[in-house]
């Protein structure tokens, strides 16, 4: 029984803070936050120098041959930190060309993504009226050779050389960002750390993963494991602030944190938050070792997660009071990232409902 | 990462696998259908193999085992899967134990550890007073040494196991000069004698397993104090501990909840199993996220233990996470009861229910979990306070 990061995870854990510490203060996160396309050249270059953005792809592509929780360990820190900029979609698109591609496709691209000289999206939300298509089933997009159409809520296509895309009957395909017939469009979207596009297709040049249909749903998993992630860093890091807050603002001659209406808030926050970075890793460990378990456990932890992360993301702006409520404020990094995870890959009433399904219930 | 116990342990898995195979069930008897006798002998047996009381040394009936916390962990989830009684529940053998090894004279240790821990003597707790709840320390039941006697004064509350309780361990004002806590001591007593007086208190459920114990004049030996004069905080915060860790259970969150999955695959609505309804899956699981969470948390403080790390404050949140889990198990049950959730959980002629409203039973045990053993908001104290590291409560500052 050993259910506790290794030695190299808390390593790789530390050198990641240290580097965003350094590297993305609060201060530039705010920069890019308030900046025009949310991307940091020097951030990314960053990532790539650690190998961050091909822990998971093997070796002898120039990644890390590790696994989806040492992209999880990196992924809750940079929810606690807030960090701006491509990431999971990044990792998503890098492992479907992994388990879906050709020996060619693999050959061509991985090294470049692990590198970080070609920067990849996962692009698979279709419009269905008021909720979007986020499921392998659902798409509709054609699986031709050349594709006609329209995907949403795509993280940073803007940027992006490669777009993976999700197909009818839960295909995948390639699209390269010099290919014909392709625009995108910005969303004005609330979480500015991490922006997104809407990607339309107008006989654009698609070149299929073979494996595609197999693997779409896997992707996805894990996608939903690194934004519960995400969520676990960020709920922690409003807990860590508003606790800092309480303990030096000062109200009636006494530092606030000494009010006990406002410690149980702060308790309840840390009762909500705290106890899921097991759930979390215990995701990443199906994902990686126990497949028969993995789409269940991915399905909990997105749903579980990203309802507490909003959750103590509100509850830390009213613990702060009024300046909570100011653009000038941190939280509404976090607040408006809880959004983003709680929503992107499909809402946690969609996963719960998901969950009850695959658990033979 | 690594969920298996390893194959060392799960050899001497294989070993307890064995011992049950040859002793659970008793020759000749079904595991629903044992005798008093029989339970004894198997408890017996399996102490000494080792696997209960492990803790406890064997000159007190113990089996004295090196603390071993994988071990105790493949004992529990076998002799579960076995249906084989475990230790004994109770004040006696979970609480009085392990507080006279760590505080008990030899003689306190010879005398009331080895019958407490087979059952033979029935303990009860006089702790809480009508004034003395969360604020325990501030308790008035006064003790005075005469003619090397204690005589005690007093009133105590909340006191279970009352029915067939042959003592109680009582804390009790010995040092009225002294501070409030400073001033405690911590006495057994026989409940058997002219002094004591129980009345049995009516519960929300209809159930009486709590008394209201009158202290007139009640005596003991002056040898019967725990520890020393004024020491009886002390050796009661020992007690709470033990407590604490019976409550938090993952385990337990985790049997409530599939008790309710069979609810809602019993239960109808609009003419198939609720289970099958869109609503009622979604609301489970979110259940099922709590309980998970619980689940792996626990891995997580288990690991933490076996390699010496400190948990942190993951153990203070386990108490308000289950409540959480034990109340959204009531609010859902009470949703799938429907208008049965108006009937009293038992009582009802036969044939008129469909016997589900016995759930209503939960509903109001849920509440109790967010009382008995630290009230829920005691507990936020103590997370803000000693997890977070928010200022003290300035009223506790004053005392302590």
């Amino acid at each position: 029984m050993n259910f506790d990061l290794s030695d190299d995870q808390r390593l790789l854990e530390e050198t990641v803070d240290n580097f965003l510490a350094r590297e993305c203060p609060m201060t530039r996160v705010r920069e890019v936050f308030d900046g025009d396309t949310g991307y940091d050249e020097t951030l990314w270059r960053g990532l790539a120098e650690m190998n961050v953005l091909g822990l998971h792809l093997p070796e002898e592509f120039g990644g890390a041959g590790l696994e989806l929780l040492d992209l999880a360990v990196v992924a809750e820190v940079m929810g606690r930190r807030a960090t701006p900029g491509p990431f999971f979609e990044h990792a998503l698109a890098a492992l479907a060309i992994d388990r879906a591609g050709s020996d060619d496709q693999r050959k061509t691209w991985l090294p470049r993504l692990a590198s970080g000289d070609t920067r990849a999206t996962f692009a698979i939300a279709e419009s269905a009226g008021p909720r979007e298509s986020w499921r392998p089933e659902e798409w509709q997009l054609g699986s031709a050779r050349e594709l006609s159409g329209e995907k949403r809520f795509v993280p940073y296509a803007k940027g992006a050389d490669l777009i993976v895309v999700g197909l009818e009957g839960g295909d995948l395909g390639l699209v390269e960002s010099a290919a014909a017939g392709l625009e995108i469009q910005r969303l004005d979207g609330l979480d500015r750390t991490r922006r997104l596009d809407v990607v339309r297709f107008d006989a654009t040049p698609c070149e299929p993963l073979p494996q595609g249909a197999r693997v779409s749903a896997q992707v996805i998993d894990a996608g939903l494991v690194l934004l519960a992630a995400d969520a676990h860093g960020g709920g922690m890091a409003c807990v860590e602030a508003s606790v800092e807050y309480a303990k030096t603002r000062e109200q009636f001659g006494v530092k606030i944190g000494s009010f006990q209406a406002l410690k149980h808030q702060l308790a309840d926050m840390a009762v909500e938050i705290h106890p899921t970075r097991g759930l979390v890793w215990y995701a990443a460990h199906a994902f990686d070792h126990l497949p028969l378990e993995a789409p269940a456990a991915a399905a909990n932890a997105k749903a579980h997660l990203t309802d507490r992360f909003v959750d103590v993301a509100r509850r830390s702006v009213e613990a702060h009071g009024g300046i909570g409520y100011t653009w000038d404020c941190d939280l509404q990094f976090w607040l408006k990232r809880s959004l983003f995870d709680w929503s992107i890959l499909g809402d946690p009433p969609l996963h719960r409902r998901r969950s009850a399904d695959l658990l033979g219930w | 990462m690594d969920l298996g116990y390893g194959s060392e342990y799960e050899n001497y898995r294989e070993q307890v696998r064995d011992f049950l195979r040859g002793h659970w069930p008793p020759a000749g008897a079904s595991p629903d259908q044992v005798g008093a006798e029989q339970t004894r002998n198997f408890r017996r047996a399996a102490i000494d193999a080792g696997y209960l009381y492990r803790g406890i040394p064997r000159r007190y009936g113990g089996s004295e085992q090196q603390p071993d916390i994988l071990a105790a962990q493949i004992i529990r989830e076998e002799f579960s899967a076995a249906r084989a009684p475990m230790e004994l529940t109770g004040q006696g053998p979970q609480m009085v134990a392990p507080t006279l090894l760590e505080w008990g004279s030899e003689w306190q240790k010879d005398h009331f550890i080895r019958k407490a821990i087979e059952g033979e003597h029935v303990w009860c707790q006089g702790y809480s007073e009508p004034g003395a709840g969360s604020d325990l320390a501030s308790l008035r039941t006064t003790g005075e040494l005469r003619d090397g006697e204690w005589s005690i004064h007093g009133q105590k509350i909340w006191t279970t196991h009352w029915r067939r309780a042959h003592y109680m361990f009582a804390l009790v004002r010995t040092e009225p000069e002294a501070d409030k806590h400073a001033g405690i001591s911590y006495l057994l007593l026989t409940m058997d004698q002219p002094g004591v007086e129980v009345r049995p208190l009516k519960q929300i459920t209809g159930d009486s397993e709590f008394a209201e114990v009158f202290l007139d004049g009640a005596r003991t030996p002056e040898d019967w104090i725990v520890g020393q004069r004024g020491e009886g905080w002390q050796v009661s915060r020992s007690l709470l501990r033990h407590e604490r860790n019976m409550i938090g259970s993952a385990d337990r969150s985790a049997g409530l909840f599939r008790s309710l999955l069979r609810l809602a695959r019993k239960v109808q609505i609009d003419g198939r199993p609720a289970i099958l309804d869109g609503q009622v899956r979604e609301a489970l699981a979110n259940i099922h996220g709590y309980v998970e969470t619980q689940r792996c948390s626990s891995y997580v403080q288990l690991t933490r233990e076996l390699k010496g790390h400190d948990p942190g404050i993951l153990p203070m949140l386990n108490k308000i996470n289950d409540t959480h889990i034990g109340q959204e198990v009531a609010k859902l049950a009470q949703r799938l009861l429907g208008t049965e959730s108006a009937l009293a959980p038992r009582g009802q002629p036969e044939g008129t229910t469909s016997g589900n409203e016995k759930w209503t039973n939960q509903f109001m045990g849920s509440l109790g979990m967010a009382i008995a053993g630290g009230t829920s908001n005691i507990q936020r104290n103590i997370i803000a306070e000693r997890g977070l590291g928010l200022p003290r409560d300035r009223a506790a500052d004053r005392e302590a």
